[in-house]
């Protein structure tokens, strides 16, 4: 079969083993290698997992964002009219997404644990499910009948508004007191985990990575492969309604 | 450009004051709710007046929404983008333009809503000046998001439902804010009334600085 029709490559199939292997070792760092925290013990192992989904999920939302300005600055000089960077948009927020549901997800598990509720209304945990929701707007904007480069420019132009959210969610712990923890690693700070643990959580982003670009190729050729069917879809129909054409009455001249 | 802001805002309102909407028809919708909330609490008095500013400030963000439809509405039902795009008007001065109309009408109905809550939840206000001002910086706010986010889904077939999807979670911090600027003017909370009410300025002022960049932008899609 063609490799343009399609959801894998060659690349994506390495991309794909290198994921399982590397979350094969992430589950056996976490789980074993890594010990129990003094304070939280056996719970901190969620650390692993959920850390490194809000990287991901804050990298695709980035990847959006400068796909969405690249789409609006070059999609008048593109033969494509910018689609490519309008997939590239729309799949990384999916993933982003995706990672932003699991973050929600693994932290309302592990604040059973350590706080004793699945759920506190802290801004750290406001601003996540606003920017979750923000970003479910998006796909459902995406997702509109309509032109494709009326709804890409649209769908940009909310992307980058939506990005202001990015921020506000990271720093929230720093700018408003808060139940959640402050960040496990930050820039220009010193990280609050050391050791294994601190390893493990920097081998578990590079494996959440990998898994993310995984994913995100993935959604880039699923969206492609939707826009060849439909242009294919319309093709067929444009030429059903040429051939039916000289059977009319109107074809044969009976009709003035 | 004062004055294509002015005209634009004087033709809505006169279409305004014609059909008689936000008034005949969004405000009794809005003193509904009110009065919904104090069944779905069970006319519970202490309850209902410590939550009297949230439970505003959700009527007011239910009410405003409506509002941004129909202001939209209008303008695509009869083509009037492309009208608009075709005249000498300046798209700065018809986002202006229209927040403006929206501010009017929401202040509106700020002003059934908020004797509807004084008298229904029996509260007392403590601060006049504050809640003047958080009512007129959440009116500011809601106007220029709405303004912003409703040119987004004007014109595609599900705006209906798609609007408060996109609009609510923008106006989220403008509900917290405006919730506790209140609570401090009906002296249910000690807390910094002023900080929140100048937070929805801030707010109003980002939006609005990006409703000028991009206005012009979604507009050429209509």
């Amino acid at each position: 079969m063609d490799d343009s029709k399609m959801t894998a490559t060659p690349l994506t199939r390495v991309l794909g083993i290198l994921g399982i292997v590397a979350g094969v070792l992430m589950a056996v760092l976490g789980l074993f290698v890594s010990p129990p925290d003094v304070v939280q013990g056996e719970a901190v192992r969620m650390l692993y997992l959920h850390v490194p989904s809000i990287w991901i999920a804050y990298g695709s939302f980035v990847l959006t964002s400068v796909s969405s300005l690249l789409f609006l600055v070059r999609s008048r000089r593109r033969e494509d009219g910018g689609r490519h960077y309008d997939r590239m948009a729309g799949s990384a927020a999916e993933v982003g997404v995706v990672f932003t549901g699991l973050t929600l997800i693994t932290g309302m598990l592990w604040g059973k644990v350590t706080w004793g509720t699945y759920w506190q209304w802290d801004a750290r945990l406001t601003t996540t499910v606003l920017l979750f929701v923000t970003y479910l707007g998006y796909l459902a904007l995406r997702r509109l009948p309509a032109d494709p480069i009326v709804r890409g420019r649209r769908a940009a132009v909310m992307a980058l508004i939506s990005f202001i959210n990015v921020p506000i969610v990271h720093y929230s712990v720093d700018w408003w007191r808060t139940l959640h923890q402050k960040a496990s690693l930050s820039v220009g700070r010193r990280p609050e985990i050391t050791g294994e643990m601190y390893w493990t959580l920097l081998y578990s982003a590079l494996t959440v990575t990998i898994v993310g670009a995984w994913l995100i190729v993935h959604r880039y050729r699923v969206i492609r492969l939707e826009e060849i069917r439909d242009e294919e879809n319309l093709k067929m129909l444009i030429s059903s309604r040429r051939h039916e054409r000289p059977t009319g009455s109107a074809a044969d001249g009976e009709v003035s | 450009m004062l004055a294509e802001v002015l005209l634009l805002a004087r033709k809505d309102l006169r279409i305004e004051r014609r059909a008689k909407v936000a008034l005949g028809q969004v405000a009794p919708l809005t003193l509904l709710i009110v009065v919904v909330f104090a069944f779905a609490l069970d006319a519970n008095a202490p309850l209902l007046e410590i939550g009297a500013g949230g439970l505003y400030w959700v009527a007011v963000l239910y009410g405003g929404t409506l509002l941004t439809q129909r202001a939209f509405e209008l303008e695509t039902e009869g083509g009037n983008f492309d009208d608009f795009r075709m005249s000498p008007i300046k798209v700065h001065s018809l986002f202006l333009g229209k927040s403006l109309s929206l501010f009017i009408q929401i202040c509106a109905l700020e002003l059934v809503l908020t004797p509807a809550v004084l008298l229904l939840y029996d509260v007392q206000v403590t601060d006049w000046l504050l809640l003047i001002a958080a009512g007129v910086a959440g009116a500011v706010a809601f106007s220029v998001c709405g303004v912003l986010w409703g040119v987004m889904a004007a014109g595609l077939r599900v705006r209906s439902t798609l609007l408060p999807l996109l609009l609510i979670p923008v106006l989220a911090p403008v509900l917290l804010a405006g919730s506790r600027a209140f609570e401090t003017a009906l002296g249910i909370r000690a807390d910094a009334g002023w900080s929140w009410t100048s937070l929805m300025f801030v707010i109003a002022a980002v939006h609005t600085v990006v409703g000028l960049a991009a206005f012009g932008f979604l507009l050429e899609e209509n």
